[in-house]
């Protein structure tokens, strides 16, 4: 594999579990150093129009009835709060995995509004990247997740880091990843 | 295996010289900490190297076209990979990796991340020579172009000495002249003063100050980091009183609250002979035993004319001595609002008054109550094997007894009314004077240093590292370069909130009704003797 390599969408189309439509990104810096981008749904205007709509209809009834016009204004900033909320700390863009082997693996999620929050595992801290499943609501799904060692005990597990929490990738997205990661921790 | 270079990055445009770092063994990790430049005699840039405790490695950095490349020679191999992780040595050097573990000196064990910190931070003898200096060692680090400082900066520190040993001096002679008046009458002041809100905090800021004048410096990072968080919490408690201060005094607003204080006090005092009038009659439709409810009331109706005649009593003196309080706030505003704490808490002292009696009242009720109902049934409390043990009683004892069971049961209502009317109106002044002492608390732990650097230098709070990945070509090594993930908001609130007393209800709200139900003395804002973060 050549460095900088960039395997964009291929032919087989990655969904999440509820069915939305994701898109993986591995590139390939150098031969131990790779990075999986998952991209989540953006933010649909439909549905950003819909809750709007129902504010303010909501408070036009209010209003009729109650002839305040606080009411109004109180709406528009409900509104306007709730949207910046929700874009700078609700809604995920992308995650990404970056894996620097004998370095250790950088998990970062960045939001609607460019904000970024970035995680940093040492190698020696990592046990393994594994797929576990775990029972959510009503089913069970797959997940990519980080084990880290426990300095007590050297066989143990100490912790376990979740990754691409918010996307939730399907299996066959997973596995790919999966392989990939452990190609660069065989190495080192 | 890769080899990790960490290179920083004020070295990226140098000259072609000797780079000189540290190896870092147990991880195959080598961090540069500067280039020596042509020409240089080998002798001397040994010995240099030697004192200042680092290792030189022979590798050339040739500048070719604004970009270093490196050859490295110290593994023949060529199969070796090797990553080069650009850092920017400023603002390595002054930020504090969390959790900040007590210094311990750097085995292989400590992470790689804190050896590189650790080596950076502990590097700065080096660092000492510019290019300005005239020394046979010409050097570049992030500190060639001059050694940076702030003028204000080092006029404070010269001024910080003297400040400090006047402060300190000044705490002895007042401490000493507060242990020489203790003298006078240990028990009842020491007693008092330990209820009273504002003595327990003038004590605590007492000890503040002590901390902050102390002429050592600060060795580690988090004793730094507590005097500067104490000494911005004085300041801005201070800035609050004064401004306090302003308001109160400038359209003679202490008048108007003296003014409006006696009629205040008049009206709740009126309010509570209605309510007493009230629980005499026959309140919420609840018929009450006549003689009791007129015996209970008129006590407490007493109490209330008694309370009356000293306010009326206080009244000429009420003005000098609130503007006199108000002055005060200058010493802080958590000491005006502590003192407002106790004037509360004198002011409603009848009702304070009232609650001790009717709870006494009701819990000895409570407890002949549970006595005779045993008594009723032929049994007794065993004290000796804290049990209830089955006893046969005589005649006499068992007929007076279960006399007395009735009448006690007959006038609980009564009783239980009181206690419930009082003990909801102590709980509405509990509430008051806890709301005030949660603000003390709040100003006194707040740490507005450690936000302060958050904000405005978030290097120097580091969580840890992120890495991205700089331009890449085939064939060439790796490189990354590494910025710092500063603390989150809320860790930085926790790591360096100033230890408290903690004011916090330590019941339970199970064991806080358990002990109403039984009529037990509830004081719910205790103040705890040792400190809890």
């Amino acid at each position: 594999m050549q460095n900088g390599e960039h395997f964009g969408m291929e032919d087989e189309t990655y969904t999440d579990i509820d069915g939305k439509a994701i898109s993986l990104e591995c590139q390939s810096h150098s031969g131990f150093c790779r990075e999986f981008t998952v991209s989540s749904a953006k933010v649909s205007i439909s549905r950003v129009m819909v809750y709007t709509c129902a504010v303010w209809m909501t408070a036009y009834i209010i209003f009729f009835f109650t002839e305040n016009t606080a009411v109004l204004s109180s709406a528009i900033i409900i509104t306007l709060v709730g949207m910046m909320i929700h874009i700078h700390f609700v809604k995920v863009d992308h995650e990404t995995l970056l894996v620097i082997g004998s370095l250790g693996v950088q998990v970062s999620s960045s939001y609607a509004s460019g904000r970024e929050s970035t995680d940093f595992i040492e190698m020696d801290k990592i046990k393994d990247i594994v797929i576990n499943e775990a029972i959510h609501m009503q089913r069970v799904i797959y997940y990519l997740c980080i084990l880290l060692k426990d300095p007590s005990d050297p066989s143990g597990v100490s912790s376990v880091v979740p990754l691409f929490q918010s996307s939730k990738p399907r299996l066959n997205c997973l596995v790919k990843v999966y392989r990939s990661c452990q190609e660069i921790l065989a190495k080192c | 295996m890769v080899l990790k270079i960490f290179f920083p990055q004020c070295c990226n445009k140098a000259d072609s010289g000797l780079l000189v770092g540290h190896w870092l063994p147990g991880q195959d990790s080598a961090v540069v900490l500067a280039v020596i430049h042509y020409p240089f005699i080998p002798g001397q840039v040994k010995q240099y190297i030697h004192q200042v405790g680092c290792v030189g490695v022979g590798w050339k950095n040739e500048e070719a076209g604004g970009e270093g490349k490196t050859k490295e020679e110290k593994t023949g191999e060529e199969g070796d990979k090797v990553i080069f992780v650009h850092y920017e040595q400023r603002k390595v050097m002054l930020s504090q990796l969390h959790p900040t573990d007590p210094p311990v000196p750097l085995t292989q064990s400590t992470s790689e991340l804190r050896q590189v910190f650790g080596t950076v931070s502990q590097s700065e003898s080096l660092f000492f020579l510019d290019k300005y200096d005239d020394s046979p060692v010409k050097l570049t680090h992030w500190q060639s172009e001059g050694r940076e400082g702030s003028i204000i900066v080092e006029l404070m520190k010269q001024a910080s000495t003297p400040v400090c040993l006047l402060t300190a001096w000044i705490l002895v002679v007042c401490s000493l002249s507060v242990s020489v008046s203790r003298i006078l009458n240990v028990f009842p002041l020491r007693f008092i003063s330990s209820k009273l809100c504002s003595c327990v905090q003038l004590s605590y800021r007492t000890e503040h100050l002590q901390t902050v004048s102390s002429p050592t410096r600060a060795t580690s990072h988090t004793d730094y980091m507590r005097k500067a968080n104490i000494f911005m919490s004085f300041l801005l408690d201070v800035t609050l009183g004064l401004l306090l201060i302003y308001w109160l005094y400038r359209e003679n607003r202490v008048g108007q609250l003296a003014n409006a204080l006696l009629p205040a006090a008049d009206r709740v005092a009126k309010e509570l002979e209605e309510l007493l009038q009230w629980l005499m009659g026959a309140p919420a439709g609840l018929k009450m035993n006549r003689a009791l409810d007129q015996v209970l009331g008129r006590f407490f109706l007493y109490h209330i004319h008694l309370w009356i005649s000293y306010i009326h009593l206080m009244s000429p003196f009420i003005e000098m001595i609130l503007w006199y309080v108000g002055l005060s706030a200058c010493l802080g505003l958590t000491f005006a609002l502590s003192l407002l704490s106790d004037i509360i808490a004198l002011l409603t002292f009848h009702i304070y008054c009232f609650y001790v009696y009717g709870a006494r009242l009701y819990c000895l009720k409570v407890y002949g109550l549970t006595s005779l109902w045993r008594l009723f049934r032929g049994r007794k409390w065993n004290v000796l094997r804290q049990r209830v043990d089955s006893c046969s009683y005589d005649m006499d004892q068992l007929f007076i007894g279960t006399l007395l069971f009735t009448i006690l049961l007959f006038l609980l209502p009564t009783t239980a009314l009181y206690y419930l009317v009082f003990t909801l109106l102590r709980m509405v002044v509990v509430m008051v004077q806890g709301v005030l002492q949660l603000t003390v608390d709040f100003i006194n732990s707040f740490p507005l240093f450690a936000l302060g650097l958050r904000v405005f230098r978030s290097y120097t709070l580091a969580e840890g590292v992120k890495f991205s990945v700089l331009c890449e070509e085939p064939g060439t090594p790796l490189h990354l370069m590494m910025d710092i993930n500063p603390l989150k908001f809320s860790s930085v609130v926790q790591t360096y909130r100033t230890a408290t007393y903690s004011c916090y209800p330590k019941d339970s709200w199970l064991a806080l009704c358990k002990k109403l139900f039984l009529g037990e003395l509830i004081y719910p804002w205790r103040h705890k003797t040792t400190k809890i973060d």
